[in-house]
């Protein structure tokens, strides 16, 4: 009984300065403020792969951007006496079955193959983050609405799909964009809304709506950018694939026409001399192959230094 | 016991006992038979069933009660956050003269946070993860005021010094993984009083803070409320909470206010029996009981309330009059109303026990 007082809070217990007391302070060598794109460079010194990554697929962006001052052929010219040339001096990676520098050609592929797989994916991702979004935080009608016809789109096969779609407005690179585009968003919306379901539980979201914040800004201020992890590894995902299905349209014929070309199409046009003359499909499997682990690897590392959950 | 707990609080508090007067004092919250349900598949569920709360200019006023039994619910109806199915179905909130019940979605946006803010339970996920703390709570400013950044940036390092974070510029650009939970529930503190709210409502604000940081966190509370106009509505389940800092203090129970008095008086004059179960419900380090009290049973679910006196299934003190109908708010005296039977009697006048 006599000591009974001493477990109690109040005051007496305390120091009597409580007034201004001094606020603990732990993590105090954390506080080298940065910003995104310092993390991002912190993590491209730290993580070595990221940064290779990162160097090729700039250095391919490149070359593809400037491809007439690295090469001294025309990508369309045909040659008869050239024909399957072997690699060598004058042809670094030989001549097709028309004769035509296959590096030229690489190098030309790499311009449509590059943008088949940075801008549909891009407007299909901006389509499918803003429906996601929409979908995620309004639910009910909207909700269902958006949903359903993700379901319809992701219930065909997306190639079948695409093909329709590019079938319909007469092939050419314009209608692959479009193609892709109609039918890729539909992931993004459903992991944007999955992420955008649980982030609208969050408190800060409560705590942004009790300060009076409007409810736009919530969605595009305080949830989208919750949602940036998720964007980059689909991104790194979704690059890729469009890349692949670019070059699986082109087979078919209703991708990029000829003599106009693409990664894919150069492959696929080089198969039947796999055995004989291997380095004319190979050369533009590797190609595509080095592009898409490059992003697969930068993705990773931009969204392990970006994402506030996985902070140490 | 409960009397060491109050005794425990600083001098000058003890004016405060003649707690009466203060409620003569302007108010600046005066919620009047406030009704909330929840229209759900099951039936319509009476979260906050007539709930008639004052809040005098600059005091602190605690309400307490265990989970569910309304007091967020009661402090969500005040901003109109109320999430669907629920919807305020009738009484009046007026906030310092002003009627917030029917008010626009975009009127009262511009209540939120500028006349009314919340402090929420957990300062770990109640800031945005994306941003550094400096900039949450400049929106907080830019959203109600009309000032450039570099003064919002401005007023914001003030409100941090104010509320005792140290470094104050540097950590306007600190993200909120980089500072402990006390200090981020300052920072939370900061973004809530920053556009001098009438109305600072707190919902358990140091729950998830350990006992040092939240004398810490009370202090501060109690101190930014004499300093400024603010009045403090602060939601609790802890009696040593109530006990630290309210002025007045309210007991939920189903919905209903069972009983409210200043807080010497509740302390030292406990009448409703709910009251004295969630008192004797908290650890007493002197007694060598080997159990700790509890309240019997569990709070009734709200779909099915039990005829009369909701309270009634558990009281010990439960007559046969208790489950027949619904007491009033019986007035005490001493600025002590008590729903309970067990005081008709003493209505009118100065009862002492």
């Amino acid at each position: 009984m006599q000591n009974s007082d001493i477990l109690i809070l109040n005051d007496q217990n305390l120091p009597p300065d409580l007034g201004l007391p001094p606020a603990e302070d732990i993590d105090a060598e954390l506080l080298d403020n940065e910003t995104m794109g310092d993390r991002i460079k912190t993590m491209l010194r730290k993580n070595k792969l990221a940064a290779a990554s990162f160097v090729v697929i700039v250095l391919m962006c490149l070359a593809a951007a400037f491809a007439p001052f690295l090469t001294p052929y025309e990508p369309n010219k045909t040659s008869l006496k050239d024909r399957l040339a072997p690699p060598s001096r004058e042809h670094i990676l030989g001549c097709d079955e028309l004769g035509r520098d296959h590096f030229t050609r690489l190098l030309y592929g790499t311009r449509v193959s590059v943008m088949i797989g940075l801008f549909p994916t891009s407007v299909a991702m901006i389509i499918g983050t803003v429906l996601g979004l929409f979908a995620g935080f309004y639910g009910g009608k909207i909700d269902f609405v958006i949903m359903r016809l993700a379901d319809v789109v992701l219930a065909f096969p997306s190639l079948l799909l695409a093909m329709v779609v590019s079938y319909t407005l007469k092939g050419g690179i314009i209608s692959i964009f479009l193609a892709l585009a109609a039918v890729k968003w539909a992931r993004t919306a459903r992991v944007i809304r999955a992420q955008t379901l649980s982030m609208k539980e969050k408190e800060f979201v409560e705590a942004a709506r009790s300060l009076g914040v409007k409810k736009s800004t919530i969605m595009f201020r305080h949830i989208l950018p919750n949602c940036l992890p998720n964007l980059i590894v689909l991104l790194t995902l979704n690059i890729p694939e469009s890349i692949l299905d670019e070059a699986s349209l082109s087979f078919l014929g209703i991708g990029a026409q000829p003599p106009s070309t693409s990664w894919g199409l150069m492959v696929f046009r080089c198969k039947p001399f796999l055995f004989e003359y291997p380095w004319l499909a190979i050369a533009p499997g590797v190609a595509i192959l080095v592009f898409v682990l490059a992003f697969n690897f930068l993705g990773d590392g931009v969204r392990d230094a970006l994402d506030p959950y996985l902070k140490d | 016991m409960m009397t060491n707990l109050a005794a425990g609080r600083a001098a000058d508090r003890i004016m405060d006992m003649a707690a009466d007067t203060a409620a003569e004092a302007q108010e600046m919250l005066a919620i009047t038979d406030l009704k909330t349900h929840f229209f759900t598949q099951k039936g319509v569920v009476p979260a906050v069933d007539g709930v008639s709360i004052r809040i005098p200019e600059k005091q602190v006023m605690g309400i307490v009660g265990e989970s569910g039994c309304g007091k967020s619910v009661t402090a969500m109806s005040i901003l109109q956050l109320v999430s669907r199915p629920g919807r305020i179905v009738g009484g009046s909130i007026m906030l310092d003269g002003e009627e917030l019940v029917g008010k626009s979605v975009k009127e009262m946006r511009n209540i939120r946070g500028n006349k009314v803010s919340v402090i929420f339970q957990e300062p770990m996920t109640s800031l945005n993860p994306v941003y550094t703390v400096g900039r949450q709570v400049s929106e907080a400013i830019t959203v109600h005021r009309q000032v450039g950044k570099q003064e919002a940036r401005q007023q914001v390092v003030e409100m941090f010094k104010a509320v005792g974070i140290p470094e104050a510029e540097r950590r306007f650009n600190s993200f909120p993984h980089q500072l402990s939970g006390g200090l981020r529930q300052r920072v939370m503190i900061a973004m809530a009083m920053v556009c001098q709210p009438k109305l600072m409502i707190a919902d358990e604000p140091t729950t998830a803070l350990d006992v040092t940081i939240e004398a810490q966190i009370l202090h501060l509370m109690r101190r930014l409320e004499e300093k400024s106009n603010t009045s403090i509505m602060l939601i609790t389940h802890n009696m040593g909470v109530v006990a630290e800092i309210c002025d007045f203090v309210y007991v939920m129970y189903a919905g209903k206010v069972m009983e409210q008095a200043p807080v010497f008086e509740l302390f030292d004059h406990t009448k409703h029996p709910y009251t004295k179960g969630l008192l004797n419900s908290i650890p007493k380090p002197t007694e060598e009981k080997q159990r700790l009290y509890n309240i019997k049973g569990m709070v009734p679910n709200l779909l099915r309330l039990p005829k009369g006196c909701r309270f009634s299934p558990r009281c010990e003190y439960a007559m046969p009059e208790c489950r027949e109908r619904e007491p009033e708010l019986y007035d005490c005296g001493k600025n002590h109303k008590v729903r309970c039977f067990l005081y008709q009697k003493d209505q009118g006048g100065g009862a002492d026990e």
